[in-house]
């Protein structure tokens, strides 16, 4: 017990400063924002992520690689006099003043379970997994919402007429943050559609490139067998120096 | 000539015999249909709501689509979807408070939408554009003989402000068949409902609509039923199996798009009318 950190010292932890290597005596420009409603006084330079761990929160879920990737730090949030919802990555996004944020950190959805071995290459795949793509009326909201600026709302509807290389080009760049599910006004849970099209576009739609045939083959032929078993006995002193005498690229 | 095309969710999907042979055919009759680079849903159905302006949102995002392309004209085939963009695009040219709201709501859209889009229907475009003095000077394999219904449901002639003819007794699809040499018999129940989307939750009515449009078809002497609705289709082809179960007595007739029957008249190869999509095989027909 002695070892754990109280309470107290974690929320004192948790509220210095993360402007690495700068004194808070020293920051400049100071912003006001407001989370779930209450104001802080947070430095201008920070995203919205690390604004909010400067104000004291500390995130166990809802933070994920910090770099744009994982979509696990959805939020949305309004500025002060504008009547537009606006939405972002709290990791991507600078702290402005004047803004009103919420997190929105995990969208549920009823994500289809599917053989993608045993599913027909056409339009009925999509009804029957997630039939709600039918209801779309093109408001464009869940496009307005995306902080990837995908066009969603054209890949729901090339989905809608089983326009699979549409859905899988279009939403190749999206990181299921969710928020444009948390804004559809017909429930339809748009990321999973795209991913669902993505993977039907893989097995039946694409090129199958001639590497991967090479490979496969290989690997049925056991080439990396004796590779692999070689390592799988080494002792760790041994790891340690096939490790260090790997081959790799320049730095 | 080139028009932009705009071809609906059906047609890429349950309907690609129809987008096939009206590629095929316009082509040949020089028009090329050319497919608008982005496009969504229709909408589906007019929506007769007077306060609803959410479903408009569609049907008029395809007509800025259009704009998009320098273009202030669109041709479908589909007959609902004609329905829907012509009808609301006629509210937008007459309510300037409606367009308005739609307009602000799709702040996002570079083009603000005025209305200045003509809809037009693959059957007026025949008839206005290339003529069917050119059609009847094209024809190669002439359907001497044959029977044709022309079937027109609701959607092409209703209302009358989006007519594509003379919304009680159109002879708009009759004039076409004329000029593949093939007889036009007209029949009672040309502009009768199928039951359109009753086909889903209340199928038993569409069976009793598609055995008394069928047969009143058989009746005039057709041996074939022509339309520009892939629902119509769906029902008057597709449903004549349930028709055939409930019935012994009744006796098939196929039912094609009228790009189908226009593109055997011009002579195509038969791959690019996709018969096979047909549920009743018509290619007896034609032997």
């Amino acid at each position: 017990m002695s070892n754990e950190k109280s309470v107290m010292e974690r929320i004192a932890e948790a509220n210095k400063p993360v402007t690495a290597g700068v004194d808070e005596k020293d920051i400049k420009h100071w912003v006001t924002i407001r989370i779930m409603g209450k104001a802080y006084r947070v430095p201008s330079d920070l995203t919205i992520l690390t604004a909010m761990e400067f104000a004291g929160y500390r995130f166990v879920r809802g933070v994920g690689c910090r770099q744009g990737f994982c979509g696990a730090c959805g939020t949305v949030y309004r500025k002060e006099g504008e009547y537009k919802l606006k939405t972002g990555l709290a990791c991507q996004t600078r702290v402005e003043d004047g803004m009103y944020l919420v997190q929105i950190p995990f969208s549920p959805a009823q994500k289809a379970i599917y053989d993608i071995k045993k599913e027909r290459y056409n339009v009925s795949t999509i009804l029957k997994y997630y039939p709600e793509v039918a209801k779309c009326v093109s408001c464009n909201t869940c496009t307005k919402a995306c902080p990837q600026d995908i066009e969603v709302m054209d890949y729901v509807q090339a989905a809608l007429r089983g326009n699979y290389e549409k859905v899988a080009e279009t939403s190749f760049d999206c990181i299921r943050c969710g928020l444009c599910a948390m804004r559809c006004p017909a429930e339809i849970v748009q990321y999973d559609i795209g991913q669902l099209g993505r993977r039907m576009y893989g097995r039946y739609g694409m090129d199958k490139p001639d590497h991967l045939k090479i490979r496969l083959k290989e690997l049925e032929e056991k080439k990396f067998d004796p590779e692999l078993d070689k390592l799988e006995k080494a002792t760790k002193e041994e790891l340690v120096k096939f490790y260090a005498a790997r081959e790799r690229e320049k730095d | 000539m080139e028009i932009p095309y705009y071809p609906g969710c059906t047609l890429k999907t349950t309907a690609k015999n129809f987008d096939d042979s009206a590629f095929a055919v316009y082509k040949k009759l020089g028009i090329e249909l050319k497919e608008l680079p982005r496009w969504n849903c229709c909408g589906t159905v007019y929506s007769l709501t007077s306060d609803d302006l959410m479903h408009h949102l569609a049907p008029i995002r395809n007509l800025i689509r259009v704009e998009e392309q320098g273009a202030d004209q669109v041709v479908t085939l589909c007959s609902m979807c004609y329905n829907t963009l012509a009808q609301s695009n006629l509210r937008i040219q007459q309510n300037e408070e409606e367009r308005d709201k739609l307009n602000e709501f799709m702040y996002k859209e570079k083009v603000k939408y005025d209305g200045k889009v003509k809809v037009l229907h693959g059957l007026t475009v025949l008839r206005d554009m290339v003529g069917y003095d050119k059609i009847k000077s094209q024809i190669k394999k002439p359907l001497d003989g044959l029977k044709v219904a022309a079937y027109y449901g609701c959607l092409l002639l209703r209302p009358k402000e989006v007519c594509i003819d003379d919304p009680e007794s159109p002879t708009i699809m009759e004039d076409l068949i004329r000029t593949t040499g093939a007889e036009a018999v007209p029949f009672p129940y040309a502009n009768e409902c199928c039951c359109s989307y009753e086909t889903v939750s209340n199928k038993d009515i569409v069976i009793e609509r598609t055995r008394m449009i069928t047969q009143s078809a058989q009746a005039y002497g057709a041996d074939v039923i022509i339309t520009s609705c892939p629902l119509c289709e769906f029902n008057l082809d597709n449903r004549q199996k349930e028709v055939r179960k409930k019935y012994p007595d009744h006796v098939d007739i196929p039912v094609l798009y009228y790009t189908q029957l226009l593109g055997k008249a011009l002579g195509l190869p038969l791959k690019s009318l996709r018969f096979d999509l047909n549920y009743i095989n018509p290619r007896e027909l034609f032997k």
